[in-house]
């Protein structure tokens, strides 16, 4: 309840809404364009411009996150509690499953199974 | 706390309730919000990991999503990939502000403006709920159509330049379809029936002898983001693989390829959907209690944080699926 004492917080909130807009815009412009050195080059299985979607993503969960769901103002033990736990269980499910992902495919590539797995 | 045996020492350690002293600095709904919302979003990530997951499986056959997702309202036949969730992504964020600013008039103890704010919430919910309709409904009618092999395979039809034709530019309707629909007015009522596809396979099959430019092509990858285009005497022998016709999507076979696409879109998109018209829900609640003035009586706007919070996770999954979705 704490940080509920502060006065207006209008210009901050049309500054992030002009952040997530202009991030939006950028990543539905190179969604279009597809930029063919970042479309084919490839990092980790998947292209660079993936990596820069999935960035600019995080980024933008992160101004929605502090700036309109106030995490800002809460105290570092509360923001801790929920980013931390989501952060470290989505990285690690992520990681685990999509790897497991991969190696189906390649079981299906290089062993007799060839469409029904 | 306080009918317990305390020592002077412990006292100042032991939280026994109370506004200014909370281990997190949260009240309890707000607090209990924030894990609900977690949770919530761990639930969400599953999902979006399960889709992941099935897309490395058939990494070389996954569907292009600029092909699917290509439509605009009044823009009919153009490719117009992207913009239209790009709008959908926009009232989501735009009413992600409104209901911040509802927050901040709350703050300031505005009823009147937060009364306004909240409203311009509920209607950017409700634009936002109808814009999903229309996705589906062009998800599920379909543009194209396409046919599925006896292996389980979808196939589509392009030209010699590799862009898609419809089944209806080629169907050979001169072949008497086999199948036809028992309506109600021929007294067939009492009878189950799925509706047929408009062409038949032997239509389909005929169609493509008489129209040498139209070629086949596969679910499968060819390097480069670009699907396996077959020649045409490869086309005309898989001709007599040709199973069923595939026209939109349901929960068992899609036109745009792999059958778990469909799935996963009805499901991410459908369980986001259900938040989105839960929060509206919520949100028009707290809508007519700040106008009953039940949080002036309070004094405390803090319910309508509480509903901003869940609004704001609607938004931020929204993001998310977007870019798994439309974009990667």
């Amino acid at each position: 309840m704490g940080a509920n004492a502060h006065g207006s917080n209008t210009k901050r909130i049309w500054m992030v809404f002009i952040y997530l807009s202009l991030l939006t815009i950028v990543e539905v412009a190179l969604g279009i364009v597809k930029p063919a050195f970042l479309f084919y080059t490839e990092f980790l299985t998947l292209s660079l411009l993936n990596w820069i979607f999935i960035l600019m993503t995080i980024w933008k969960a992160y101004y929605i996150m502090w700036a309109f769901m106030h995490l800002e103002g809460e105290k570092a033990s509360f923001r801790w509690s929920i980013v931390g736990t989501l952060a470290f269980l989505c990285v690690y499910l992520t990681a685990i499953v999509l790897i497991e992902g991969e190696y189906i495919h390649q079981v299906f590539q290089n062993s007799s199974y060839k469409w029904i797995f | 706390m306080g009918a317990t045996v305390t020592t002077a020492a412990t006292k100042e350690k032991v939280w026994g309730g109370g506004a200014s002293q909370q281990p997190l600095g949260a009240s309890y709904g707000k607090m209990m919000m924030w894990y609900f919302i977690l949770s919530d979003a761990l639930t969400f990530c599953g999902f979006l990991v399960a889709y992941g997951f099935t897309r490395f499986k058939f990494i070389d056959s996954w569907p292009i999503a600029d092909e699917v997702f290509n439509h605009f309202p009044f823009l009919h036949g153009m490719n117009l990939p992207m913009y239209y969730v790009a709008l959908m992504t926009f009232i989501l964020i735009f009413s992600s502000v409104t209901m911040v600013l509802a927050v901040d008039a709350g703050h300031q103890m505005k009823k009147n403006k937060v009364a306004v704010y909240m409203l311009l919430t509920i209607v950017g919910g409700f634009i936002f709920l109808g814009s999903q309709a229309w996705e589906w409904k062009n998800f599920i009618t379909g543009t194209y159509g396409a046919v599925e092999t006896q292996g389980g395979q979808i196939l589509q039809f392009v030209d010699k330049d590799g862009k898609r034709v419809a089944l209806a530019d080629f169907a050979d309707t001169s072949v008497p379809n086999e199948r036809v629909a028992l309506n109600n007015s021929e007294a067939f009522w009492f009878l189950g029936n799925s509706t047929p596809p408009t062409y038949s396979v032997a239509q389909i099959q005929a169609g493509l002898e008489k129209n040498p430019d139209v070629l086949i092509r596969t679910q499968f990858d060819e390097g480069r983001h670009k699907k396996v285009i077959l020649s045409r005497e490869e086309t005309l022998a898989q001709a007599s693989q040709f199973k069923y016709v595939v026209e939109g999507a349901n929960l068992v076979r899609n036109e745009y390829g792999h059958k778990s696409f469909a799935d996963l879109f009805f499901f991410i998109t459908g369980f986001h959907g259900f938040h989105v018209a839960t929060g509206v829900l919520l949100n028009i609640i707290i809508f007519f209690n700040v106008l009953l003035g039940t949080y002036e009586r309070r004094r405390s706007y803090e319910m309508v944080e509480k509903v901003g919070l869940y609004w704001h996770f609607v938004d931020l999954v929204w993001v998310f699926v977007f870019t798994f979705f439309y974009l990667v």
